[in-house]
Protein backbone atom coordinates (compact mmCIF):
# COMPACT_ATOMS: atom_id res chain seq x y z
CA UNK A 1 0.00 0.00 0.00
CA UNK A 2 2.38 2.15 0.95
CA UNK A 3 4.72 1.25 -1.73
CA UNK A 4 1.99 1.90 -4.60
CA UNK A 5 1.50 5.35 -2.76
CA UNK A 6 5.04 6.19 -2.97
CA UNK A 7 5.35 5.33 -6.84
CA UNK A 8 2.03 6.90 -7.62
CA UNK A 9 3.64 10.20 -6.32
CA UNK A 10 6.97 9.59 -7.79
CA UNK A 11 5.46 10.19 -11.64
CA UNK A 12 3.38 12.87 -10.40
CA UNK A 13 5.71 16.22 -12.14
CA UNK A 14 5.05 18.42 -9.15
CA UNK A 15 6.21 15.80 -6.78
CA UNK A 16 9.17 14.86 -9.49
CA UNK A 17 9.98 18.83 -9.21
CA UNK A 18 9.97 18.84 -5.77
CA UNK A 19 12.35 15.69 -5.63
CA UNK A 20 14.76 17.47 -7.41
CA UNK A 21 14.21 21.15 -5.29
CA UNK A 22 13.49 19.88 -1.78
CA UNK A 23 16.83 18.45 -0.76
CA UNK A 24 18.26 21.62 -1.35
CA UNK A 25 15.90 23.18 0.34
CA UNK A 26 16.03 20.96 3.03
CA UNK A 27 20.03 21.30 3.18
CA UNK A 28 19.37 25.62 3.49
CA UNK A 29 16.25 24.75 5.97
CA UNK A 30 18.39 22.40 8.69
CA UNK A 31 20.82 25.94 8.76
CA UNK A 32 17.53 27.54 10.39
CA UNK A 33 16.88 25.71 14.23
CA UNK A 34 13.28 25.52 14.31
CA UNK A 35 11.32 25.89 10.73
CA UNK A 36 9.05 23.66 9.33
CA UNK A 37 11.01 20.96 6.78
CA UNK A 38 9.28 20.24 3.92
CA UNK A 39 8.09 16.53 4.22
CA UNK A 40 4.30 17.12 3.89
CA UNK A 41 3.16 13.31 3.38
CA UNK A 42 2.13 12.77 7.23
CA UNK A 43 0.07 16.25 6.77
CA UNK A 44 -1.62 15.89 3.55
CA UNK A 45 -3.34 12.89 5.08
CA UNK A 46 -4.01 15.32 8.18
CA UNK A 47 -5.69 18.13 6.54
CA UNK A 48 -7.60 16.40 4.33
CA UNK A 49 -9.12 14.35 7.03
CA UNK A 50 -9.56 17.76 9.48
CA UNK A 51 -10.30 19.89 6.80
CA UNK A 52 -10.94 18.50 3.30
CA UNK A 53 -8.92 19.09 0.28
CA UNK A 54 -9.43 21.85 -0.14
CA UNK A 55 -8.94 24.16 2.57
CA UNK A 56 -6.45 26.72 2.50
CA UNK A 57 -4.19 28.34 4.89
CA UNK A 58 -3.20 31.82 5.18
CA UNK A 59 0.44 32.57 6.38
CA UNK A 60 0.26 33.15 10.21
CA UNK A 61 2.84 36.38 10.19
CA UNK A 62 0.93 38.59 12.52
CA UNK A 63 -1.95 36.63 14.28
CA UNK A 64 -0.01 33.58 15.60
CA UNK A 65 3.38 32.95 16.43
CA UNK A 66 4.35 29.13 17.44
CA UNK A 67 7.42 28.50 19.75
CA UNK A 68 8.42 24.83 20.24
CA UNK A 69 11.79 23.84 21.59
CA UNK A 70 14.54 23.05 18.95
CA UNK A 71 14.71 19.63 20.49
CA UNK A 72 12.54 17.93 22.30
CA UNK A 73 14.70 16.96 25.12
CA UNK A 74 10.98 14.78 26.98
CA UNK A 75 9.69 12.59 24.45
CA UNK A 76 6.80 12.68 27.00
CA UNK A 77 6.90 16.57 27.72
CA UNK A 78 7.35 18.86 25.23
CA UNK A 79 6.46 22.84 26.08
CA UNK A 80 5.31 24.56 23.26
CA UNK A 81 3.52 28.30 23.06
CA UNK A 82 1.26 29.80 20.40
CA UNK A 83 1.28 33.68 20.76
CA UNK A 84 -1.46 35.53 19.46
CA UNK A 85 -0.49 38.91 17.55
CA UNK A 86 -4.26 40.21 17.47
CA UNK A 87 -6.60 41.46 20.62
CA UNK A 88 -9.58 39.18 21.20
CA UNK A 89 -12.24 42.13 20.31
CA UNK A 90 -15.85 41.10 19.36
CA UNK A 91 -15.70 42.42 16.33
CA UNK A 92 -12.75 40.06 15.74
CA UNK A 93 -11.21 37.79 17.67
CA UNK A 94 -9.15 33.93 17.44
CA UNK A 95 -12.13 31.55 17.72
CA UNK A 96 -9.96 28.55 18.07
CA UNK A 97 -6.44 26.92 18.03
CA UNK A 98 -5.37 23.54 16.79
CA UNK A 99 -2.44 21.95 17.42
CA UNK A 100 -1.13 18.86 15.39
CA UNK A 101 1.94 16.38 15.91
CA UNK A 102 2.60 15.37 12.02
CA UNK A 103 4.17 12.43 13.09
CA UNK A 104 2.73 11.17 16.24
CA UNK A 105 0.24 8.11 16.30
CA UNK A 106 -2.55 10.23 16.83
CA UNK A 107 -1.40 13.58 15.57
CA UNK A 108 -4.49 15.71 16.18
CA UNK A 109 -3.16 16.89 20.16
CA UNK A 110 -6.19 19.24 20.18
CA UNK A 111 -8.17 22.39 19.67
CA UNK A 112 -8.73 25.39 22.26
CA UNK A 113 -11.69 27.30 21.89
CA UNK A 114 -11.70 30.96 22.78
CA UNK A 115 -13.54 33.97 22.89
CA UNK A 116 -13.44 37.31 23.22
CA UNK A 117 -13.30 37.51 27.14
CA UNK A 118 -9.58 36.13 26.82
CA UNK A 119 -8.53 39.58 25.89
CA UNK A 120 -5.92 37.56 23.88
CA UNK A 121 -5.89 33.98 22.17
CA UNK A 122 -2.46 32.74 23.44
CA UNK A 123 -1.45 29.51 24.89
CA UNK A 124 0.93 27.16 26.24
CA UNK A 125 0.61 23.46 26.73
CA UNK A 126 2.93 20.71 26.69
CA UNK A 127 2.62 17.55 24.18
CA UNK A 128 4.45 14.26 23.65
CA UNK A 129 6.70 13.83 20.55
CA UNK A 130 7.09 10.21 19.10
CA UNK A 131 9.75 11.44 16.68
CA UNK A 132 11.30 14.45 14.38
CA UNK A 133 8.30 16.25 13.64
CA UNK A 134 6.77 19.17 12.04
CA UNK A 135 4.32 20.90 14.73
CA UNK A 136 1.53 22.76 13.68
CA UNK A 137 -0.79 25.28 15.07
CA UNK A 138 -3.95 26.32 13.37
CA UNK A 139 -5.91 29.81 14.19
CA UNK A 140 -9.62 30.31 13.18
CA UNK A 141 -10.69 33.74 13.13
CA UNK A 142 -14.58 34.58 13.62
CA UNK A 143 -14.78 35.23 9.95
CA UNK A 144 -14.03 31.85 8.96
CA UNK A 145 -10.16 32.02 7.70
CA UNK A 146 -8.06 30.05 8.93
CA UNK A 147 -3.57 30.61 9.98
CA UNK A 148 -1.15 28.37 10.15
CA UNK A 149 2.50 28.19 11.93
CA UNK A 150 4.27 25.25 11.76
CA UNK A 151 7.78 24.84 13.01
CA UNK A 152 10.14 21.98 13.33
CA UNK A 153 11.95 19.94 16.13
CA UNK A 154 13.96 16.68 16.41
CA UNK A 155 12.56 13.73 18.41
CA UNK A 156 14.73 13.42 22.18
CA UNK A 157 16.62 10.78 21.11
CA UNK A 158 18.10 9.38 25.08
CA UNK A 159 16.29 7.49 27.27
CA UNK A 160 12.99 9.58 27.27
CA UNK A 161 9.52 7.87 25.65
CA UNK A 162 5.52 9.46 25.40
CA UNK A 163 5.18 7.13 28.18
CA UNK A 164 4.73 8.19 32.03
CA UNK A 165 7.37 7.55 34.70
CA UNK A 166 5.36 6.81 37.36
CA UNK A 167 1.71 5.45 36.36
CA UNK A 168 1.23 4.91 40.28
CA UNK A 169 1.43 8.22 41.40
CA UNK A 170 -0.56 9.41 38.01
CA UNK A 171 -3.28 7.19 38.76
CA UNK A 172 -3.24 7.69 42.78
CA UNK A 173 -3.77 11.63 42.04
CA UNK A 174 -6.61 11.68 39.09
CA UNK A 175 -8.70 14.42 38.64
CA UNK A 176 -6.67 16.57 41.05
CA UNK A 177 -7.14 19.96 40.13
CA UNK A 178 -4.86 23.23 40.30
CA UNK A 179 -5.43 26.63 39.20
CA UNK A 180 -2.86 29.32 39.52
CA UNK A 181 -2.75 33.27 38.86
CA UNK A 182 0.39 34.15 37.87
CA UNK A 183 1.20 38.04 38.30
CA UNK A 184 -0.63 40.74 39.09
CA UNK A 185 -4.92 40.63 38.66
CA UNK A 186 -7.31 43.22 38.35
CA UNK A 187 -10.66 44.11 36.78
CA UNK A 188 -10.86 44.76 33.07
CA UNK A 189 -7.26 44.09 32.99
CA UNK A 190 -5.38 40.73 30.88
CA UNK A 191 -4.06 38.54 33.45
CA UNK A 192 -2.32 35.15 32.90
CA UNK A 193 -3.51 31.70 34.65
CA UNK A 194 -2.18 28.01 34.94
CA UNK A 195 -4.41 25.42 34.99
CA UNK A 196 -3.60 21.66 35.31
CA UNK A 197 -5.47 18.43 36.16
CA UNK A 198 -3.62 15.60 36.98
CA UNK A 199 -4.56 12.80 34.16
CA UNK A 200 -2.11 9.86 33.05
CA UNK A 201 -3.60 10.68 29.86
CA UNK A 202 -3.05 7.29 28.77
CA UNK A 203 -2.31 6.20 25.34
CA UNK A 204 -2.99 2.32 25.79
CA UNK A 205 -1.50 -0.07 23.57
CA UNK A 206 -2.68 -3.28 21.64
CA UNK A 207 -2.37 -6.11 23.51
CA UNK A 208 1.36 -7.16 23.48
CA UNK A 209 2.19 -10.19 21.68
CA UNK A 210 4.51 -11.58 24.64
CA UNK A 211 3.59 -9.95 27.25
CA UNK A 212 -0.21 -10.55 26.94
CA UNK A 213 -0.80 -7.21 28.51
CA UNK A 214 -3.81 -5.10 27.45
CA UNK A 215 -4.62 -1.37 28.40
CA UNK A 216 -7.01 0.56 26.42
CA UNK A 217 -6.45 4.36 26.21
CA UNK A 218 -7.46 6.30 28.96
CA UNK A 219 -7.33 10.47 28.16
CA UNK A 220 -8.84 13.43 28.94
CA UNK A 221 -11.54 14.27 26.51
CA UNK A 222 -12.39 17.81 27.07
CA UNK A 223 -12.10 20.94 29.56
CA UNK A 224 -13.85 23.49 29.68
CA UNK A 225 -13.50 26.37 32.17
CA UNK A 226 -16.40 29.05 32.41
CA UNK A 227 -15.82 32.33 34.21
CA UNK A 228 -18.85 33.47 36.02
CA UNK A 229 -21.48 32.94 33.20
CA UNK A 230 -19.03 32.48 30.25
CA UNK A 231 -17.30 30.25 28.75
CA UNK A 232 -13.64 31.26 28.86
CA UNK A 233 -11.36 28.13 27.55
CA UNK A 234 -12.37 25.28 25.94
CA UNK A 235 -10.25 22.23 24.83
CA UNK A 236 -11.09 18.88 23.20
CA UNK A 237 -8.08 16.50 23.26
CA UNK A 238 -6.38 13.62 22.77
CA UNK A 239 -4.00 10.82 23.54
CA UNK A 240 -0.75 13.67 22.14
CA UNK A 241 -1.45 15.99 25.09
CA UNK A 242 1.10 15.24 27.74
CA UNK A 243 0.27 13.50 31.07
CA UNK A 244 -1.21 15.90 33.53
CA UNK A 245 -3.21 18.47 30.79
CA UNK A 246 -1.38 21.62 31.69
CA UNK A 247 -2.85 24.86 29.67
CA UNK A 248 -1.01 28.82 30.66
CA UNK A 249 -3.95 31.13 29.06
CA UNK A 250 -5.01 34.15 29.70
CA UNK A 251 -8.39 36.11 30.50
CA UNK A 252 -10.15 39.49 31.44
CA UNK A 253 -11.49 39.53 34.60
CA UNK A 254 -15.15 41.42 35.11
CA UNK A 255 -14.86 41.48 38.63
CA UNK A 256 -14.70 38.64 41.49
CA UNK A 257 -15.84 35.93 39.79
CA UNK A 258 -15.54 32.67 40.27
CA UNK A 259 -13.41 30.17 37.16
CA UNK A 260 -14.91 26.84 36.93
CA UNK A 261 -13.48 23.89 35.71
CA UNK A 262 -15.43 20.69 34.07
CA UNK A 263 -13.13 17.56 32.94
CA UNK A 264 -14.33 14.79 31.11
CA UNK A 265 -12.05 11.91 30.25
CA UNK A 266 -12.70 8.86 27.56
CA UNK A 267 -14.16 6.97 30.41
CA UNK A 268 -17.26 9.69 30.64
CA UNK A 269 -15.23 10.73 34.65
CA UNK A 270 -16.67 13.84 34.97
CA UNK A 271 -14.09 16.04 37.34
CA UNK A 272 -14.96 19.43 38.84
CA UNK A 273 -13.89 22.61 40.74
CA UNK A 274 -14.15 26.35 41.23
CA UNK A 275 -11.94 29.07 42.19
CA UNK A 276 -12.97 32.30 43.44
CA UNK A 277 -10.58 34.99 41.60
CA UNK A 278 -8.22 36.86 43.83
CA UNK A 279 -7.95 40.41 42.36
CA UNK A 280 -5.88 43.19 43.48
CA UNK A 281 -7.38 46.93 43.55
CA UNK A 282 -7.77 48.37 39.90
CA UNK A 283 -4.34 50.66 39.56
CA UNK B 1 44.20 -15.87 40.61
CA UNK B 2 46.32 -17.56 37.27
CA UNK B 3 43.24 -19.12 36.28
CA UNK B 4 41.16 -15.76 36.16
CA UNK B 5 44.08 -14.13 34.32
CA UNK B 6 43.89 -16.62 31.39
CA UNK B 7 40.24 -16.89 31.63
CA UNK B 8 40.38 -13.15 30.97
CA UNK B 9 42.59 -13.52 28.33
CA UNK B 10 40.63 -16.42 26.43
CA UNK B 11 37.54 -14.10 26.73
CA UNK B 12 39.87 -11.24 25.10
CA UNK B 13 40.96 -13.32 22.70
CA UNK B 14 37.43 -14.47 21.84
CA UNK B 15 36.19 -10.94 21.95
CA UNK B 16 39.16 -9.80 19.06
CA UNK B 17 37.67 -12.63 16.89
CA UNK B 18 34.09 -11.67 17.29
CA UNK B 19 35.41 -7.95 15.62
CA UNK B 20 37.19 -10.11 13.53
CA UNK B 21 34.67 -11.88 12.08
CA UNK B 22 32.39 -8.74 12.47
CA UNK B 23 35.13 -7.39 9.59
CA UNK B 24 34.71 -10.30 7.46
CA UNK B 25 30.84 -10.71 7.32
CA UNK B 26 29.62 -7.68 7.87
CA UNK B 27 26.24 -8.95 6.16
CA UNK B 28 25.79 -11.67 8.84
CA UNK B 29 23.08 -9.36 11.10
CA UNK B 30 24.92 -11.47 14.60
CA UNK B 31 28.20 -10.54 13.17
CA UNK B 32 28.10 -7.15 12.88
CA UNK B 33 30.96 -4.74 14.05
CA UNK B 34 29.10 -3.33 17.39
CA UNK B 35 28.19 -7.07 18.39
CA UNK B 36 32.01 -7.56 20.27
CA UNK B 37 33.70 -4.16 20.17
CA UNK B 38 34.45 -3.99 23.85
CA UNK B 39 36.07 -6.04 26.13
CA UNK B 40 34.83 -7.99 29.45
CA UNK B 41 37.10 -7.73 32.91
CA UNK B 42 36.39 -9.74 35.76
CA UNK B 43 36.28 -7.18 38.53
CA UNK B 44 35.78 -9.32 41.48
CA UNK B 45 36.42 -13.26 41.64
CA UNK B 46 34.11 -14.88 39.06
CA UNK B 47 32.26 -11.05 38.44
CA UNK B 48 32.48 -10.05 34.59
CA UNK B 49 31.62 -6.44 33.17
CA UNK B 50 31.75 -4.90 30.24
CA UNK B 51 31.99 -1.17 30.60
CA UNK B 52 29.55 0.97 28.74
CA UNK B 53 30.91 4.35 27.17
CA UNK B 54 29.90 7.68 28.39
CA UNK B 55 28.60 8.65 24.80
CA UNK B 56 24.96 9.34 23.26
CA UNK B 57 23.44 6.65 21.30
CA UNK B 58 24.93 6.56 17.93
CA UNK B 59 25.92 4.03 15.16
CA UNK B 60 29.36 3.25 15.68
CA UNK B 61 28.40 2.67 19.36
CA UNK B 62 25.09 1.33 18.39
CA UNK B 63 24.08 2.36 22.13
CA UNK B 64 26.95 0.19 24.22
CA UNK B 65 26.56 2.89 26.83
CA UNK B 66 25.86 0.90 30.05
CA UNK B 67 27.76 -1.51 32.10
CA UNK B 68 25.88 -5.83 31.54
CA UNK B 69 28.32 -8.63 32.68
CA UNK B 70 27.29 -11.85 34.12
CA UNK B 71 28.01 -13.89 37.70
CA UNK B 72 29.37 -17.18 37.50
CA UNK B 73 28.45 -19.32 40.88
CA UNK B 74 29.59 -23.60 41.65
CA UNK B 75 26.36 -24.48 39.59
CA UNK B 76 25.40 -21.59 36.76
CA UNK B 77 25.76 -18.04 35.76
CA UNK B 78 23.46 -15.54 35.45
CA UNK B 79 24.06 -12.70 33.55
CA UNK B 80 22.78 -9.27 34.49
CA UNK B 81 21.68 -6.58 31.66
CA UNK B 82 22.40 -7.64 27.97
CA UNK B 83 23.18 -4.49 25.96
CA UNK B 84 21.17 -2.12 23.92
CA UNK B 85 21.10 -5.23 20.75
CA UNK B 86 20.62 -8.74 19.99
CA UNK B 87 24.16 -8.55 18.67
CA UNK B 88 25.52 -7.31 22.09
CA UNK B 89 23.51 -9.88 24.02
CA UNK B 90 25.13 -12.56 21.98
CA UNK B 91 28.37 -11.25 22.46
CA UNK B 92 28.03 -11.70 26.26
CA UNK B 93 27.06 -14.82 25.69
CA UNK B 94 29.64 -15.81 24.15
CA UNK B 95 32.11 -13.86 26.88
CA UNK B 96 30.54 -16.31 29.31
CA UNK B 97 31.39 -19.42 27.51
CA UNK B 98 34.74 -18.32 26.69
CA UNK B 99 35.22 -17.88 30.89
CA UNK B 100 32.72 -20.74 32.00
CA UNK B 101 30.91 -23.97 30.90
CA UNK B 102 27.96 -23.72 33.29
CA UNK B 103 25.11 -22.83 31.82
CA UNK B 104 23.31 -19.68 32.11
CA UNK B 105 20.33 -20.01 34.30
CA UNK B 106 19.22 -16.37 35.22
CA UNK B 107 18.80 -13.25 33.20
CA UNK B 108 18.23 -10.20 35.58
CA UNK B 109 17.31 -6.83 33.57
CA UNK B 110 18.12 -3.69 36.22
CA UNK B 111 15.49 -1.40 34.80
CA UNK B 112 13.56 -0.94 31.52
CA UNK B 113 16.12 1.28 29.39
CA UNK B 114 17.13 -0.23 26.08
CA UNK B 115 20.87 -0.05 26.93
CA UNK B 116 20.21 -2.25 29.58
CA UNK B 117 17.86 -5.53 28.63
CA UNK B 118 17.25 -4.95 24.53
CA UNK B 119 19.95 -7.67 23.83
CA UNK B 120 17.98 -10.11 26.00
CA UNK B 121 16.44 -11.82 22.81
CA UNK B 122 20.06 -13.45 22.45
CA UNK B 123 18.92 -15.51 25.53
CA UNK B 124 15.44 -16.49 24.16
CA UNK B 125 16.41 -20.39 23.28
CA UNK B 126 18.34 -21.11 26.73
CA UNK B 127 15.74 -22.46 29.53
CA UNK B 128 16.54 -19.82 31.98
CA UNK B 129 14.71 -17.54 34.29
CA UNK B 130 14.32 -14.33 33.10
CA UNK B 131 13.66 -11.69 35.89
CA UNK B 132 12.67 -8.24 36.02
CA UNK B 133 10.70 -5.25 38.33
CA UNK B 134 6.99 -6.23 38.72
CA UNK B 135 6.51 -2.98 36.75
CA UNK B 136 9.04 -4.57 33.81
CA UNK B 137 6.54 -6.36 31.60
CA UNK B 138 4.68 -3.21 31.49
CA UNK B 139 6.99 -0.48 31.07
CA UNK B 140 8.52 -2.57 28.32
CA UNK B 141 5.26 -3.01 26.30
CA UNK B 142 4.88 0.75 26.65
CA UNK B 143 8.54 1.73 26.18
CA UNK B 144 9.37 -0.89 23.60
CA UNK B 145 8.27 -0.24 20.12
CA UNK B 146 9.14 3.70 20.39
CA UNK B 147 12.77 2.59 21.34
CA UNK B 148 12.77 0.21 19.02
CA UNK B 149 11.96 2.73 16.05
CA UNK B 150 14.35 5.47 17.69
CA UNK B 151 17.22 3.03 17.61
CA UNK B 152 16.61 1.42 14.08
CA UNK B 153 16.78 4.91 12.57
CA UNK B 154 20.54 5.03 14.26
CA UNK B 155 21.83 1.26 15.03
CA UNK B 156 22.25 -1.15 11.94
CA UNK B 157 22.39 -4.10 14.15
CA UNK B 158 19.19 -3.71 15.80
CA UNK B 159 16.87 -5.05 13.13
CA UNK B 160 14.91 -7.89 13.70
CA UNK B 161 15.53 -8.04 16.98
CA UNK B 162 12.68 -8.59 19.36
CA UNK B 163 11.60 -6.94 22.84
CA UNK B 164 11.65 -9.81 25.62
CA UNK B 165 9.78 -9.13 28.66
CA UNK B 166 10.81 -11.19 31.58
CA UNK B 167 9.00 -14.81 32.49
CA UNK B 168 9.38 -14.15 36.53
CA UNK B 169 9.03 -10.77 38.23
CA UNK B 170 9.86 -9.31 41.56
CA UNK B 171 7.45 -7.80 43.83
CA UNK B 172 10.12 -6.62 46.78
CA UNK B 173 12.54 -9.35 47.18
CA UNK B 174 14.24 -12.33 45.89
CA UNK B 175 17.25 -14.94 46.68
CA UNK B 176 18.56 -17.18 44.03
CA UNK B 177 21.30 -19.37 44.06
CA UNK B 178 23.94 -20.17 41.44
CA UNK B 179 25.79 -23.02 43.46
CA UNK B 180 27.12 -21.84 46.69
CA UNK B 181 26.83 -18.36 45.42
CA UNK B 182 23.74 -16.83 46.57
CA UNK B 183 22.20 -13.40 45.23
CA UNK B 184 19.81 -11.16 46.74
CA UNK B 185 17.52 -9.29 44.62
CA UNK B 186 15.66 -6.14 45.28
CA UNK B 187 12.91 -4.37 43.24
CA UNK B 188 12.93 -0.42 44.35
CA UNK B 189 10.12 2.09 44.74
CA UNK B 190 10.08 4.56 41.42
CA UNK B 191 13.40 6.08 41.08
CA UNK B 192 15.88 6.12 38.25
CA UNK B 193 12.55 4.35 36.68
CA UNK B 194 9.55 2.51 37.96
CA UNK B 195 11.34 -0.49 37.46
CA UNK B 196 14.95 -0.51 39.01
CA UNK B 197 16.19 -3.62 40.38
CA UNK B 198 19.35 -4.53 42.39
CA UNK B 199 21.24 -7.59 42.09
CA UNK B 200 23.49 -8.19 45.73
CA UNK B 201 26.33 -11.32 45.18
CA UNK B 202 26.84 -12.20 49.18
CA UNK B 203 30.20 -13.77 48.51
CA UNK B 204 31.72 -10.98 47.61
CA UNK B 205 29.66 -8.11 49.00
CA UNK B 206 29.42 -6.41 45.01
CA UNK B 207 26.27 -4.52 44.38
CA UNK B 208 25.08 -4.11 41.14
CA UNK B 209 23.21 -1.54 41.19
CA UNK B 210 21.75 -0.59 37.90
CA UNK B 211 21.24 3.11 37.25
CA UNK B 212 20.15 3.57 40.68
CA UNK B 213 23.86 4.53 40.63
CA UNK B 214 25.71 6.43 38.28
CA UNK B 215 29.61 7.12 38.37
CA UNK B 216 31.01 9.95 36.08
CA UNK B 217 28.15 9.68 33.54
CA UNK B 218 25.35 12.24 34.49
CA UNK B 219 22.55 10.24 36.01
CA UNK B 220 19.18 10.43 34.00
CA UNK B 221 15.49 11.13 35.96
CA UNK B 222 13.23 9.23 34.31
CA UNK B 223 11.32 8.01 37.67
CA UNK B 224 11.08 10.12 40.36
CA UNK B 225 13.72 12.56 41.96
CA UNK B 226 12.14 12.36 45.52
CA UNK B 227 11.58 8.36 44.99
CA UNK B 228 15.17 8.25 43.91
CA UNK B 229 16.53 10.35 47.21
CA UNK B 230 14.65 8.59 48.77
CA UNK B 231 16.22 4.86 47.83
CA UNK B 232 19.75 6.15 48.03
CA UNK B 233 19.28 6.78 51.53
CA UNK B 234 18.88 2.95 52.09
CA UNK B 235 20.59 1.45 48.78
CA UNK B 236 24.93 0.43 50.46
CA UNK B 237 24.08 -0.64 53.44
CA UNK B 238 27.08 -1.82 55.44
CA UNK B 239 27.68 -5.08 54.05
CA UNK B 240 27.82 -3.29 50.58
CA UNK B 241 31.45 -3.60 49.77
CA UNK B 242 31.75 -2.69 46.08
CA UNK B 243 29.12 -1.57 43.83
CA UNK B 244 28.98 -2.02 39.98
CA UNK B 245 27.27 0.94 38.64
CA UNK B 246 24.96 1.27 36.01
CA UNK B 247 27.22 3.20 33.71
CA UNK B 248 31.24 4.19 35.29
CA UNK B 249 33.94 2.81 37.28
CA UNK B 250 33.59 0.12 40.41
CA UNK B 251 34.09 1.57 43.48
CA UNK B 252 32.65 1.27 47.07
CA UNK B 253 30.17 2.93 45.23
CA UNK B 254 29.93 6.18 48.49
CA UNK B 255 31.81 8.65 47.19
CA UNK B 256 29.72 8.10 43.67
CA UNK B 257 26.47 8.54 45.82
CA UNK B 258 26.81 11.48 47.37
CA UNK B 259 28.07 12.72 44.06
CA UNK B 260 24.62 11.73 42.94
CA UNK B 261 23.20 13.00 45.28
CA UNK B 262 24.07 16.34 45.62
CA UNK B 263 23.58 16.66 41.84
CA UNK B 264 19.62 15.15 42.23
CA UNK B 265 19.43 17.80 45.40
CA UNK B 266 20.58 20.35 43.66
CA UNK B 267 18.22 19.84 40.83
CA UNK B 268 15.17 19.42 43.13
CA UNK B 269 15.81 22.70 44.83
CA UNK B 270 16.44 24.38 41.59
CA UNK B 271 13.40 23.48 39.96
CA UNK B 272 10.82 24.00 43.03
CA UNK B 273 12.81 27.49 43.91
CA UNK B 274 11.30 27.85 39.96
CA UNK B 275 7.89 26.51 40.20
CA UNK B 276 7.64 28.67 43.05
CA UNK B 277 8.71 31.80 41.22
CA UNK B 278 5.78 30.87 38.50
CA UNK B 279 8.76 29.88 36.05
CA UNK B 280 7.46 27.50 33.15
CA UNK B 281 8.94 24.87 32.14
CA UNK B 282 11.29 26.87 29.13
CA UNK B 283 11.56 29.39 31.32
CA UNK B 284 13.20 26.99 34.08
CA UNK B 285 15.41 25.60 31.37
CA UNK B 286 16.90 28.82 30.38
CA UNK B 287 17.68 29.28 33.66
CA UNK B 288 19.61 26.13 35.06
CA UNK B 289 20.12 23.94 31.53
CA UNK B 290 23.43 25.02 31.67
CA UNK B 291 24.40 24.94 35.18
CA UNK B 292 26.31 22.80 37.84
CA UNK B 293 27.98 20.70 35.33
CA UNK B 294 31.01 20.37 37.37
CA UNK B 295 32.47 16.93 35.90
CA UNK B 296 29.69 15.23 34.66
CA UNK B 297 30.00 13.62 31.09
CA UNK B 298 27.37 13.58 28.59
CA UNK B 299 25.58 16.55 30.54
CA UNK B 300 24.29 18.37 27.77
CA UNK B 301 21.06 17.43 26.94
CA UNK B 302 20.34 14.60 29.32
CA UNK B 303 20.40 17.91 31.95
CA UNK B 304 17.86 19.24 30.00
CA UNK B 305 15.78 16.06 30.28
CA UNK B 306 16.54 15.39 33.69
CA UNK B 307 15.08 19.36 34.58
CA UNK B 308 11.74 18.50 32.29
CA UNK B 309 10.99 15.52 34.13
CA UNK B 310 11.69 16.65 37.47
CA UNK B 311 9.72 19.72 36.90
CA UNK B 312 6.82 18.01 36.06
CA UNK B 313 7.04 15.40 38.86
CA UNK B 314 7.68 18.79 41.69
CA UNK B 315 4.63 20.96 40.38
CA UNK B 316 2.63 18.53 41.92
CA UNK B 317 3.81 18.23 45.29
Amino acid sequence: MHTARAAMRSLDPRRLAATLVFPLLGVLLALLPGVAKADDTAWDDIRTELYGAEQSFEPAAGIISLEVPYRALDAATVPITVTSGIPQTEDRYIRSLTLIVDENPAPIVGTFHFSPANGIASISTRVRVNAYTNIRAIAETNDGTFYMAAEYVKASGGCSAPASGDQEAAMARMGKMKLRQLGTWRQNEIAEAQFQVSHPNYSGFQQDQVSQLWIPAHYVRSIELTLGEREILRFDGDISISENPTFRFFVKPQGPQVLHAKVVDSEDKVFEQSWPLQLEPSS
Amino acid sequence: MRHDRRALLRATAALALGTLSGLLLPAAPGYAPARAALPVSEVAEGIFVRFGLHEEVTAANCGAIANIGFIVGEDSVAVIDSGTTHAQGLALRDAVATVTDKPVSHLFATHVHFDHCFGHSAFSDLPLRSIGHRNLPRALAERGPFYKDMLARICPDLAGAAVVPPNETVEDTLEVDLGNRPLRIRAWPTAHTNTDLTIFDVKTGMLWSGDLIFAERLPTLDGSINGWLKVLEELLPEEVLRVIPGHGAVSDGRAALATQRRYLEFLRDEVRQAIAEGLDIQETLTRIGNVNKQNWQVFDLNHGRNIVSAYTELEWE
